[in-house]
Formats: C-alpha cells, sequence, structure tokens
C-alpha cells in the first residue's frame, strides 16, 4: 500500500473538515476582528447532540444515510441557537471595548459551553453506532472509505454554497460591505446587528455539520473534542489568512495535508538508525530497539498545527491569500 | 504638586502586623476544621504566586498569554527531574529552584522572541500553542529516551529538607506540632510575601512605568526610547521565573506530577484569576486567586454532601461547578466589570476610555 496516496487521502478529509470549520472563524474575524474561542465547542455540540439523535434512531433500521442526516439536521437549529446567543449575551455588548476584552469573554463562553455539555452528556465518551457498512474503494495502491468520500463531498458542496452565498446574494455583499468598514454599512442602510448575527448563526451551522463529519469519521464524540479542533481549524484559518473567505478553504486542506504527511513521515525522519555508524551507542541502541530508534513519532501529530501556527505569524502574519490587516492592537 | 503631596503615605504598620499575626495562626485554625483545608490553602498560595507572575506579562505589559502554565510545568519537571529516584538525582531544593527558574525564564525568553510582533489577539493563541506544545513533549518524551516518564508522570519526589527539618512529615518544634503542610504552608506564605514585595516594587520602577507604557501604546513607547524588545522579553522572562518557582514547590509538596497537571484548563484558570482581581493590581490579582482557589473547594465541601442529602445520589459534579465558575468569571468580569474586583487606577482609567 502506498503510505504517500494513504495520508494524501487521509490528509484531504480531515482538511476538508477543517476548512468548514476554519470558515467560521474567519467569518467572524473577517467581520468583526474576534477570534471567537468557543466556536471548537459549538462543533463539539453538533457532534454530541447528533450523536445523541443518531444513537436514539439507529435501532429501527432506517437507511443509515437517513439517520445521520436527521441527527444532522437536529444538530443544526441547536448549534445556530448557540452561536446567536453567545453573540448576543457575550459578545454584542463590548463591541466597542478594547480587543482583549472580547477574546477573554470568549475563553470564557468556551469553558462554560464546554462544562455545560459535561452536564448533559456527562464525562463518557459517545460511540458511533454500527450502523454504517464500511465499503473501501482501491485508488493507486491506496484506500478511500465510502465514508471519507461523503466528507470530502459534502465539505466541498457546503464551500461552494457559502462561497455563493458570500459573494452572489445581498446578505453576501452585506457582510463584505460590513467586514470593510461596518460605520459605512451602517450609513448605507446596512442592519449591522442583523449581519453580525447571520454570519454566527451561519458559522454555527457549518460547524454543526463539521461536528457531525469529524465524529462519524472518528467514530466517537466528547465534550473535549472541541477545543484542540477548534484550535487546528483557527490555525488552519491563519495560514490561508484570516478574514479571507477562500483562504480559510485553502488553509483548511494545506492543515490536514500537513497534518497526515507530518504524522506519517516524522517517524522515518527521525529515525535516528539511518546514521547509526556515528556512534558506537547509537549502533548499540539499534541492535537493541529492532533497528529503530525514533526520536519523533506520530504521536506528535498534535504539534503540527501549532509550529505552522507559530511559522505563519512569525514570517506571513497575513496568511498565504491574506491581505495586510492594520496593526490596530 | 507640592513636595509634600509626593511623599508616599508611612506604611500602616498597625495593619500589618494583624494581617501577620493572622497568617501565623491561620494554618492551625485551618487544622481544627480539617489539615485538607491546610492543604487547600497551600494550593491557593501557589495559585497567588502563579496569577501575580501571570499579572507581569498580562496586567504589566499587556501581553495576554495563555500558555503561562507551560512555565510552571517547567519548573515542576525540573524539580522532580533533580529530586526523584527517576534519575537517582537528589539535589537539595535550593539549588534546584534557582535551575528551575532560570530555565523557566530560558522558555519564557524562547517563548516571547518569536511573538514579539504579534498583536494582542493572536499573541493569545500562540501562546496557547505554545502551552499545548510543552504538554505533548513531557507526555511523549518517554521514548526513545527516558526523559518525563510519559503520561505515568514522575513519583517519589523528595520533600524540600532543611537540615533537621523535613516537610513531609510531622515534627515537634518549641513545644508544638507541626505537620507538613503546615510548614509548607508558612514557606508559602514567605514566597509569597517576596513575590508581593517584588512585584509592587517593580510596578514603580523604571521598568514597571516602561511595562505599562507598552501596554498603552506600543509606538509610542518606542518613540520615547523605551527598547520595547527587551522589556518585552523581561516581562516573558520574570513571569516565567515566578511561574518556575511555584512549579518546583507544587512538586515538592505533592511528591508527584504528571502531564495532566499542566493542561490548557489550568492556564485558563490563572487568567481567570488575574481577570477576576483586576489586571495589573497586585492586590486586587491576589484577592482573585485566593477567591477563586477557595470558593470552588467551599462549594466542593457544601454541594456535594448537600446533593447526596437531598437527591440521594450527585447531580451536579463539583469539578463541572468549579469550571463553570472560573468561566462565568470570566464573561460577567469582562461584560460588567472590566476593570476587575479592584481595579488598578490606570486600567481602570484606560478601559473607560478606549471605548469608541
Amino acid at each position: 500500500m502506498d503510505i504517500f496516496i494513504q495520508q494524501l487521502i487521509n490528509g484531504l478529509t480531515l482538511g476538508a473538515v477543517y476548512a468548514v470549520v476554519a470558515l467560521g472563524y474567519t467569518m467572524v474575524y473577517g467581520i468583526i476582528q474576534l477570534i471567537n474561542f468557543a466556536h471548537g465547542e459549538v462543533v463539539m455540540i453538533g457532534a454530541m447532540v447528533a450523536f445523541t439523535v443518531i444513537n436514539a434512531l439507529a435501532p429501527f433500521g432506517l437507511p443509515p444515510l437517513l439517520v445521520v442526516l436527521i441527527g444532522t439536521a437536529c444538530a443544526i437549529p441547536v448549534c445556530i441557537l448557540v452561536g446567536y446567543t453567545m453573540e448576543r449575551l457575550a459578545y454584542r455588548p463590548l463591541r466597542h471595548a478594547p480587543r482583549l476584552a472580547p477574546l477573554i469573554t470568549a475563553i470564557g463562553v468556551s469553558i462554560i459551553l464546554q462544562h455545560l455539555a459535561m452536564l448533559v452528556w456527562s464525562r463518557n465518551v459517545l460511540a458511533f453506532p454500527q450502523i454504517i457498512d464500511t465499503r473501501l474503494y482501491n485508488i493507486a495502491g491506496a484506500t478511500i472509505t465510502n465514508v471519507q468520500i461523503t466528507i470530502i463531498v459534502t465539505c466541498v458542496a457546503m464551500m461552494a454554497a457559502l462561497a455563493l452565498l458570500v459573494y452572489r446574494t445581498r446578505l453576501g455583499t452585506a457582510m463584505r460591505a460590513t467586514a470593510q468598514n461596518p460605520h459605512v454599512a451602517g450609513l448605507m442602510g446596512i442592519d449591522i446587528d442583523r449581519v453580525i448575527a447571520a454570519t454566527f448563526a451561519i458559522g454555527a451551522g457549518l460547524a454543526a455539520v463539521a461536528g457531525v463529519m469529524v465524529g462519524t469519521y472518528y467514530g466517537i464524540a466528547q465534550y473535549t473534542m472541541g477545543s484542540i479542533l477548534g484550535l487546528k481549524a483557527f490555525a488552519a484559518a491563519v495560514l490561508g489568512g484570516i478574514g479571507n473567505v477562500p483562504g480559510a478553504m485553502l488553509g483548511g486542506v494545506l492543515m490536514g495535508l500537513v497534518e497526515a504527511l507530518g504524522a506519517g513521515y516524522i517517524g522515518t525522519y527521525t529515525d535516528l538508525c539511518k546514521i547509526s555508524g556515528i556512534s558506537e551507542w547509537l549502533t548499540q541502541r539499534c541492535a537493541a530497539d529492532g533497528g529503530h530508534f525514533v526520536l519523533f513519532g506520530s504521536n506528535y501529530q498534535d504539534v503540527f498545527a501549532f509550529v505552522v501556527l507559530i511559522l505563519v505569524l512569525v514570517f506571513r502574519p497575513s496568511g498565504i491569500l491574506g491581505e495586510r490587516v492594520g496593526d490596530r492592537a | 504638586m507640592t513636595v509634600t503631596a509626593r511623599r508616599k503615605p508611612a506604611p500602616p504598620w498597625a495593619a500589618l502586623a494583624v494581617v501577620a499575626a493572622a497568617l501565623l495562626v491561620l494554618p492551625f485554625a485551618m487544622s481544627e476544621i480539617g489539615t485538607t483545608w491546610v492543604r487547600v490553602t497551600n494550593l491557593a498560595l501557589l495559585y497567588v504566586m502563579l496569577a501575580l507572575g501571570l499579572n507581569i506579562v498580562v496586567g504589566f505589559a499587556g501581553l495576554l498569554d495563555l500558555g503561562y502554565i507551560a512555565f510552571y510545568a517547567v519548573g515542576a519537571y525540573t524539580y522532580a527531574l533533580l529530586a526523584s529516584p527517576h534519575f537517582g538525582l537528589h539535589l537539595p531544593f535550593w539549588v534546584i529552584l534557582p535551575i528551575g527558574a532560570a530555565i523557566a525564564a530560558l522558555f519564557g525568553v524562547l517563548l516571547g522572541a518569536p511573538t514579539l510582533k504579534l498583536r494582542g489577539d493572536y499573541l493569545a493563541i500562540v501562546t496557547l500553542g505554545f502551552g499545548e506544545i510543552i504538554r505533548i513533549f513531557l507526555n511523549n518524551l518517554s521514548r526513545p529516551i527516558n526523559i518525563t516518564n510519559g503520561p505515568q508522570g514522575v513519583w517519589g519526589i523528595d520533600p524540600f529538607r532543611i537540615d533537621g527539618l523535613n516537610f513531609s512529615v510531622k515534627q515537634t518544634i518549641l513545644g508544638l506540632s507541626f505537620s507538613g503542610p503546615i510548614k509548607y504552608y508558612y514557606l508559602l506564605v514567605v514566597f509569597v510575601a517576596a513575590v508581593i514585595a517584588l512585584t509592587l516594587r517593580l510596578q514603580n520602577s523604571r521598568i514597571g512605568r516602561a511595562w505599562e507604557a507598552i501596554r498603552e501604546d506600543e509606538v509610542a513607547a518606542r518613540a520615547m526610547g523605551i527598547n520595547t524588545t527587551n522589556l518585552k522579553l523581561l516581562a516573558y522572562a520574570m513571569g516565567a521565573t515566578f511561574g518556575g518557582v511555584a512549579g518546583g514547590v507544587f512538586s515538592a509538596i505533592q511528591g508527584f506530577i504528571s502531564p495532566e497537571s499542566f493542561v490548557l484548563v489550568e492556564s485558563i484558570m490563572v487568567v481567570s484569576m488575574v481577570v477576576l482581581g483586576g489586571m495589573g493590581n497586585v492586590w486586587g490579582v491576589v484577592l482573585g486567586a485566593i477567591l477563586l482557589s477557595f470558593v470552588p473547594e467551599i462549594l466542593r465541601f457544601s454541594v456535594g454532601p448537600m446533593q447526596q442529602s437531598l437527591f440521594g445520589r450527585m447531580l451536579i459534579d463539583p469539578e463541572v461547578i468549579r469550571m463553570l465558575l472560573y468561566g462565568f468569571a470570566l464573561v460577567l468580569v469582562m461584560l460588567f466589570r472590566p476593570a476587575g474586583l479592584l481595579p488598578s487606577a490606570v486600567r481602570k482609567r484606560e478601559l473607560a476610555e478606549r471605548s469608541e
């Protein structure tokens, strides 16, 4: 089996999900320059709600796709409600406050959501019921499952729909106008509060679907799943250029690829046994460990996103597609 | 302004004496209720140290650091590795604490250097990532060479020892029986007092005023001839040093540490303490740390049994209440009292005026 192609497929799947979550960050940031720290928790709530519904429906023998669709259909309104509520209660009152204030609130909201979810669903891991019979397809020596294909197709469709919304509809125009200059947009008759609320709602809706997908992909959901996923998606948004919609999509896919390929190859490239000739001690260690002395294995997978984030911010803070943003501290 | 107006008011010696006396008696009163409470107090004092350290970075220099617990971890692991059976090293604590502080400061500079140019909110996320990276490394550095012993953590860590005075056992000194936690309590009080004195002096020093200038307006500060690069790095290093020392003491008190103790939530807890108390105000931060350390514990001991007796089982895990408390502290303080419970004068003015 070709490891490179396999990791490429895994990376694309993961990257498509990151891209959808990253869109939520980037749209909100583009409009009100807020890192919505709690966005990852919305993804988690989407997954938990959907899993609850799916588990309840599983025994009835409905077609699996329908069950997942019903689960998603239940998760979306819940997430939109959560997204709208947090904007209304926690962020709107602070819209003109110094920048760190809403960020600190966002951290608080994230903690609150996470632990409310723990109250509702307990600490236990929710498992995805065995209703989908996974089929494998061969592509160039690697395998892709029907779940992966569904995830990639859904993500691409959602991104296309969002692009249409942002660039072709009145709401999209209003969103872009607000992002450029809220004051002037307001003078032109745009109801800014409504546009911002709509942005949060759309982002939350996307997050709900992403939650279902990531949960289905890994087969589990837990109240802690949101924070690390959210951070990676945020890193993806920054990589693509925060505030930039195509950038978030590109960043998400790249982040997925970096992570999958990184995890796939880091072990091979940090295996010191390739250069074991340089020291007697290393040769002995290699012989004792079955020819491997791996400095960093795939268990460092989660580090990649942060390293990418730091590198991007240091060398190209505007990201790949982003325009230069002002240094308003 | 006249000269007399400038003179500092004399320290309120009488009030200080009362506080000191109260602090001296406190652990014995606490241990009447239960030794647990002395331990809770010790942990609270550790959080006071952490919050004061973070306050230098967040409150004084205005750099939001969400990975502060990483420095605590560095200090704790330094102590654990140099005074435990893990490597067979048993150095005395007065040797290790400075080493731990120095290594933590080094990590502070390592974090600070690449992030100097970043804006406030980006900086927050990068520091968070840094904290996570440290934790992931602690979790995984057990292979190929076992440095941190991975998720199992390090155990059998030596307590503090000064000659015959061993902090882990009960000893009778001058007719009074001192249990281990009580001895640590006194040590911690001394440490905290030193940290408070240091930060108060720092705040009013040339460095403190420069930090304040950077926080208010970095460009203007640089224009006034302040070396912003060095001063920001110094803020990180100073904050990290306090975190490192606190980590070392934590290691010694617990006798066991694992990466579990240094998760993201811990960083956010310390941030909540600083924010609740009032960023930049030393006494506010002390108050914030004490409140957010004690209230959850009091709730744990009251709400838990109350639920047992009312409903016959635990409905709400006290741990959840604790975390919800931190979350609501952050949100409600920012919404209704953005400068914290005891606002620093400058910060209050800044938060009131900066609204557009």
